[in-house]
């Protein structure tokens, strides 16, 4: 009897050492990455990353203006026009074609976009956008970033409308609202801050992504935000200097990592806060 | 007794306010109501409307994604056909035809997500039980949202601490020493085969593991929550260890959302680009052994695109259709088996 014990007991013990092995090894990795991310990106930080334009090869004198503006513009289009299509359709799946088998198909479909490889993305609006359009451009890869942006919307959308008590629509409608009014007035506004939420979410997901600007926006060595033709922005740019032979190319390229990792950690933050706001309510 | 008090709680401003209201309301002419009406049913109108195109704008989205790689890839599929998945050359340059050949590219796909999965799944799920069994209740909510902030990093960050830190690292440190712990034994030898390199499919497999392992380990934490609290209690009430808890209990009960959770993961990786361009080595040669360079669909894509023309792209764009029919299906059965386990939830 005693040995059972003992083997249930000597199993338990290894599998717990496994699994605190298997956090500090998960942790040490990932804190690692954060570790050499601060450690070199603050090493060039400075103002003149924020007011001069890229440098050009052998350089030791620049910063990354032109890439930081090109990206916020590209991603602001991007959830501008991304977001509204996407809350419209989160609408259409959570208050009106809640019993509809449209309504399956599409969430499907959506959750599959969700997690759809985003050069494939990149793929995509290079045919649909930049080829008509006779040349890379900074709205191609808005438009890039937008494709990305609907799934993410409509997914949140949906999922907080869901959860607005049903009887808050039902008084409305009683009161002899109009179905839309009812949507718009009580819907939205009980469910605002997780749609909030959700579009701030969205902007994190794409303000970091890469594969999908490659070949839509292209790169820009110089200061312009004519969305028409080809738009500097910080992911390509690292892209481009972590590749090249310059040490101070390499260092910019942390920086910009830097950068973008703190925006998205920070879109990230506001958004969990604003969500918890909402539950305890 | 509480209407007095309620009716001098409201200030004069208030009152003159509604005074004002009600006075517009009935003058307002009686044709003004059926107009007023009427806009409402319009407005109501648009609006459905409105919310159901966008809706299928959703649909047209996957359909004009399919469309345009099929249109992209037309010309290699009419010039390469099925020879495209085993050909290994691929010669871009050559005259006066170019040879491309798929199977290079495909080959580091499953190859890198293969031993990517094989590291962050079991460490992954460990993380996991850490997080939901034996972690101190007060660390658990900061661990874990560590845990999901972590899964929102850009995956170029993953990629370009990759190509400085973790490839020299591997190269130097752990390729060495595999490489002399196996030499000899007849397959892990050539498996495990070669001289150390920075580029290399390993090196590529170990980031992208390391990019999905936060993404694996929220998503089984979160199915792993999903066990209500009574069954546990029972079987720790019976005296069970916590791994056996685990074993039959927990796991049982959410092997379901563990696999889709799992292939969700290998979706990711599948199809992830950044994590791997820089670390690859963008070599389309098959070599036997893991520590040699190698590529994937999508760095093959990343690398390449901008440069390419004529069957060169379209070669791409085939490659690319391959990567999106690959992960439809993978990702398509994950969604199946979480909407099982959210339907099973429900009832």
């Amino acid at each position: 009897m005693n040995s059972i014990y003992a083997r249930r007991r000597r199993r338990n013990v290894i599998i717990r050492v496994l699994c605190y092995a298997a956090a500090a090894f998960g942790l040490t990795w990932l804190g690692l990455i954060l570790f050499t991310l601060f450690w070199n990106g603050l090493a060039g930080l400075n103002l003149s990353v924020f007011t001069q334009m890229t440098p050009p090869p052998g350089s030791k004198t620049g910063g990354l203006a032109n890439a930081i503006a090109g990206s916020a513009i590209m991603t602001f289009l991007g959830v501008a026009i991304g977001a509204p299509i996407g809350m419209l359709a989160g609408t259409f799946l959570a208050e009106y074609g809640r019993h509809e088998r449209l309504t399956t198909v599409i969430r499907f479909i959506n959750d599959i976009l969700l997690s759809a490889p985003s050069i494939i993305i990149g793929l995509f609006v290079y045919v649909a956008v930049v080829l008509p359009m006779g040349g890379f451009s900074g709205l191609a890869g808005a438009l890039a970033l937008a494709v990305i942006v609907i799934p993410v919307v409509v997914r949140t959308t949906e999922d907080m409308l869901l959860l607005v008590p049903n009887p808050l629509r039902e008084a409305a409608s009683a009161l002899g609202m109009p179905r839309s009014l009812v949507i718009k007035r009580v819907a939205y506004r009980a469910a605002r801050a997780g749609l909030i939420t959700g579009v701030l979410l969205a902007t994190a997901r794409v303000a970091g992504e890469t594969a999908p600007l490659l070949f839509t926006a292209l790169n820009n060595q110089f200061w312009n935000i004519d969305m028409t033709t080809t738009v500097a922005n910080l992911p390509v740019t690292i892209n481009n200097f972590v590749q090249s032979p310059y040490e101070y190319w390499r260092q910019l390229a942390w920086t910009g990592a830097l950068i973008i990792t703190l925006a998205v950690l920070t879109l990230n933050v506001v958004a969990r806060i604003l969500g918890r706001e909402r539950n305890t309510q | 007794m509480d209407q007095p008090s309620k009716g001098a709680g409201v200030s004069g401003a208030d009152v003159s306010d509604i005074a004002i209201e009600a006075n517009a309301a009935a003058k307002a002419p009686v044709a003004d109501r059926a107009q007023a009406l009427k806009q409402f049913a319009l407005s109501d109108k648009t609006f459905y409307w409105l919310t159901r195109a966008s809706a299928i704008c959703v649909l047209l989205l996957l359909g004009g994604i399919i469309l345009s790689l099929i249109v992209g890839a037309w010309p290699a599929i009419q010039h390469f056909g099925l020879s495209f998945l085993t050909t290994q050359r691929w010669a871009p340059q050559l005259e006066p035809a170019p040879i491309l050949g798929g199977l290079g590219p495909i080959y580091g796909t499953f190859v890198s997500s293969l031993i990517a999965m094989l590291i962050a799944v079991p460490v992954g799920l460990g993380i996991a039980i850490f997080l939901t069994e034996l972690c101190p209740m007060w660390l658990r909510r900061p661990f874990g949202v560590a845990i999901e902030l972590l899964a929102g990093i850009p995956s170029i960050i993953y990629g370009m601490w990759g190509f400085f830190v973790l490839a020299p690292f591997l190269a130097d440190h752990v390729q060495p020493w595999i490489i002399a712990a196996t030499s000899g034994i007849p397959v892990l030898g050539s498996i495990f085969g070669g001289p150390p390199s920075y580029l290399s499919l390993f090196n590529a497999s170990v980031v992208l593991a390391i990019m999905i392992l936060p993404f694996i380990t929220a998503i089984s934490r979160d199915v792993f929550m999903t066990v209500p609290p009574v069954l546990k209690e029972s079987a720790y009430g019976l005296g069970c260890t916590t791994w056996e808890v685990v074993r039959n209990v927990v796991i049982p009960y959410t092997r379901v959302g563990v696999i889709g959770g799992v292939m969700l993961a290998l979706g990711r990786a599948l199809g992830e680009t950044m994590a791997v361009t820089f670390i690859i080595g963008n070599s389309f040669r098959i070599q036997d052994s893991i520590f040699s360079p190698g590529t994937t669909i999508s760095a093959a894509i990343a690398s390449e695109f901008a440069e390419s023309g004529g069957l060169h792209q379209s070669a791409l764009f085939l490659l690319g259709l391959l990567l999106f029919v690959l992960t439809f299906f993978v990702l398509a059965a994950a969604r199946l088996m979480l909407m099982r386990l959210e339907r099973a939830k429900g009832a």
